[in-house]
């Protein structure tokens, strides 16, 4: 249990959510603020210390001294049903993930630990796909797999294959790439489609079928990254923006930075396929997880040559400018809408949940 | 996407909302029925761009928001039950019943799931024979045909192990009740374009003609809206009080006939109790005796069900245009929407969470 002098009450709204959730419900995993205020109120008092407040995609550490190597390193978890889909399964994701995540703080990944939690019953010849297409994602990306381990848990104790990465990537120096770097006269960038991985397996799970197969953008995205950072160091942020979205990526920088973000609705690349399912379920493809994707802000004078270089890459083909950061309304999202008019875009609460009509 | 980007297209919504600005010549007060509406007119900023004399107050079309409490204390009883697989549409796992909502009895091993439609609930009950599959049925005319043509295909199949948790209500007793409430302010209404796409908008000549409102059947995208709001405007500066269309790609007169008539085959009026608000005679649906074993209130024994409300919200107020969301003490202090206190917090369609989520925002501080 923790203690409640632990807590911060600062911003807190009546009645306190840990309070009102006397158990673990979906939304604590959702991406949202559920999420966030676990981390922020109960795993961050209990942790405790310098590198994990940096509270970046990967935390950098120097275990040599002040002049030794920098480190990145960053752990997900990947528990995707079902464990394939259209563009990938849960292996494929398990790698790209992680080497994104030592990817957003500009590192270049080199090693993966992996850890499988195996549900009893789970055919051998799933097993064996995975560990292939895992195998396969490690050597396009560069990186090995140079530690494991291995866990059964009894028939219905688990969606057949949790996988854990952890990832090790060395930083170069002169980087310094967070989410606290975000200043006013910034621009946004995304690298490409957004909410593709999310209705990509929406689609395949609740059984929707659109005129085309939506197919994950599960990619490892530190080629790109490398090829940013080789027009200018100066890059302030980089965010993957996976579950929550890029609104969450989004709300997480703006109150990292204590900046507002404005964004031009119209200027996000939401493919057809996002956007005609989105419309359909009530959704907002601003809140779709994405799996290859990912948000750079930096300054306006780098935007064009950076996005240029961006356009030149596989992965970045659809690269765009999407918003500005902003003096006003620091820590706030907003979107300046098709036809002139602006909203917030706020970090949700809990998971997404599509409307009835 | 086509039918929907060209009615989000600037350009001629902007010549809408220009002539609006040469018609109006003094302070209206509008009410766009629909939640739905609602939800695109914040989310897509419409109402910044009026000019200042319309105001827009938000009705009690979300069927998340009025669902009566009494009847979410059932469902959630119901979902608790061990037998029971509990489905429902995603916008009632967060609504709060009296001490717990459906993500929490979920989170205590309840089956609840979420669907996009009363049909797969019916392939869940086949699947499952040995198990009750219920599904929460609430929502306006919009949502009738598809869980009364459950009920119809349960039957049909002999499927016995399938039933219907029903809330549906009903607009136009909802508007004859807004429109009797002696503070009522409202002065025209945009009528909610998907009901009407169902049941037509013949019931509306009768509550435009006793009460002396206009009523403007208004689609969803921001160019229907805008053409909603300027055909109400044009009548209440020429003082006409009609019922005009201005969702004519979508609804009819006479509305979808085979879709009523199922809703008839399995439905009869009943009065029904609006959370927020209150008993309204002749507002809802419920199932007919002949389809008595479908009917989920009947076959569960919940018990005496007593729901009480918090004291600090003032739903029903801003349900019936009274207050707007902001006005309510409790807005974003005690509700906020991860801690909602009334449905309006709740869905993206209530008002209150509206607001919350897209409104917070004062757009005339924001050019630094």
């Amino acid at each position: 249990m923790i203690e409640r002098e632990l807590l911060d009450f600062d911003n807190w709204s009546c009645p306190l959510p840990l309070r009102d959730n006397p158990t673990v419900v979906m939304g604590h995993g959702g991406g949202g603020q559920l999420s966030a205020d676990l981390i922020k109120y109960l795993f961050l008092p209990a942790f405790d210390n310098p590198v994990l407040a940096q509270m970046g995609d990967a935390a950098v550490v120097t275990p040599g001294g002040p002049n030794g190597p920098r480190l990145a390193i960053s752990t997900d978890s990947f528990t995707v049903t079902p464990l394939f889909f259209p563009g990938g399964d849960i292996g494929k994701l398990a790698v790209h993930g992680t080497v994104n995540d030592v990817a957003m703080v500009g590192a270049r990944p080199l090693f993966l630990s992996v850890g499988f939690i195996l549900e009893e019953g789970m055919p051998l010849d799933d097993l064996v796909r995975i560990a292939a297409s895992m195998a396969a994602a490690c050597r396009q990306a560069g990186v090995t797999i140079i530690t494991g381990d291995t866990k059964v848990v009894d028939k219905g104790h688990g969606d057949g294959l949790y996988v854990n990465t952890t990832g090790i990537g060395l930083l170069a120096t002169g980087l310094d790439i967070s989410a606290g770097r975000a200043r006013p006269g910034d621009v946004v960038i995304v690298s490409g489609d957004i909410g593709v991985h999310g209705i990509a397996i929406l689609s395949i799970r609740e059984g929707l079928q659109f005129e085309t197969v939506v197919e994950s953008d599960t990619a490892a995205l530190h080629g790109l990254v490398a090829e940013m950072l080789d027009v200018t160091p100066d890059i302030h942020c980089l965010r993957d923006p996976t579950r929550g979205g890029l609104a969450a990526a989004l709300n997480e920088i703006a109150a990292a930075s204590s900046v507002g973000i404005e964004l031009d609705e119209t200027a996000v690349p939401v493919p057809p396929a996002v956007h005609a399912a989105c419309e359909m379920l009530g959704l907002d493809p601003f809140y779709i997880a994405n799996e290859g994707k990912l948000i750079a802000i930096l300054p306006a004078e780098h935007a064009e040559a950076v996005l240029a270089r961006m356009r030149a890459h596989p992965l970045g083909l659809r690269a765009a400018m999407v918003g500005t950061v902003k003096e006003a309304h620091p820590g706030m999202v907003v979107a300046r809408t098709g036809i002139g008019g602006r909203r917030i875009v706020d970090m949700l609460v809990g998971e997404q949940l599509p409307r009835i009509c | 996407m086509k039918y929907v980007d060209e009615y989000r297209d600037p350009a001629p919504v902007h010549a809408v909302i220009a002539q609006i600005r040469a018609t109006v010549t003094r302070q209206w007060v509008l009410m766009e029925v629909c939640g739905g509406q609602t939800h695109n007119i914040i989310r897509h900023g419409i109402d910044q761009l009026l000019p200042p004399e319309l105001e827009l107050v938000h009705g009690p079309g979300c069927p998340v928001c009025v669902t009566p409490l009494e009847l979410i204390d059932q469902a959630l009883a119901i979902a608790g039950r061990p037998e029971v697989i509990f489905c429902s549409f995603g916008d009632m796992l967060r609504v709060p019943g009296s001490d717990t909502n459906l993500f929490r009895v979920k989170a205590e091993g309840g089956d609840v799931r979420v669907l996009y439609s009363p049909l797969d609930a019916l392939e869940i009950a086949q699947q499952n024979p040995d198990r009750e599959v219920v599904f929460f049925g609430v929502g306006f005319e919009t949502t009738a045909p598809a869980n009364a043509m459950a009920i119809l295909q349960a039957h049909r199949l002999n499927i016995t192990n399938f039933s219907v948790l029903v809330s549906h209500v009903r607009v136009p007793p909802a508007i004859n009740a807004l429109l009797s409430t002696p503070a009522i302010r409202v002065q025209a209404f945009l009528a909610a374009g998907h009901v009407c796409a169902v049941m037509g908008y013949w019931e509306y000549h009768p509550l435009a003609e006793r009460f002396g409102v206009p009523i403007v059947v208004t689609g969803f995208e921001p160019l229907d809206i805008v053409r909603g709001i300027l055909m109400a405007v044009q009548q209440l500066e020429t003082g006409r009080t009609q019922v005009e269309n201005a969702y004519v790609r979508t609804v009819t007169e006479a509305g979808n006939t085979p879709a009523q008539q199922v809703i008839e085959q399995v439905f009869q009026e009943c009065d029904r109790k609006w959370r927020g608000i209150g008993e309204i005679p002749g507002s809802g649906w419920c199932v007919r005796p002949d389809f008595a074993s479908f009917d989920a209130a009947l076959r569960f024994d919940t018990g005496q069900i007593t729901a009480h409300e918090s004291p600090l919200c003032h739903a029903g107020e801003v349900l019936q245009g009274l207050l707007k969301p902001y006005q309510c003490p409790a807005f974003g202090t005690d509700c906020t929407p991860r801690t909602p206190l009334g449905a309006p917090m709740v869905s993206a369609e209530g008002a209150c969470a509206a607001y919350h989520n897209y409104g917070r925002f004062d757009p005339t501080t924001s050019d630094k």
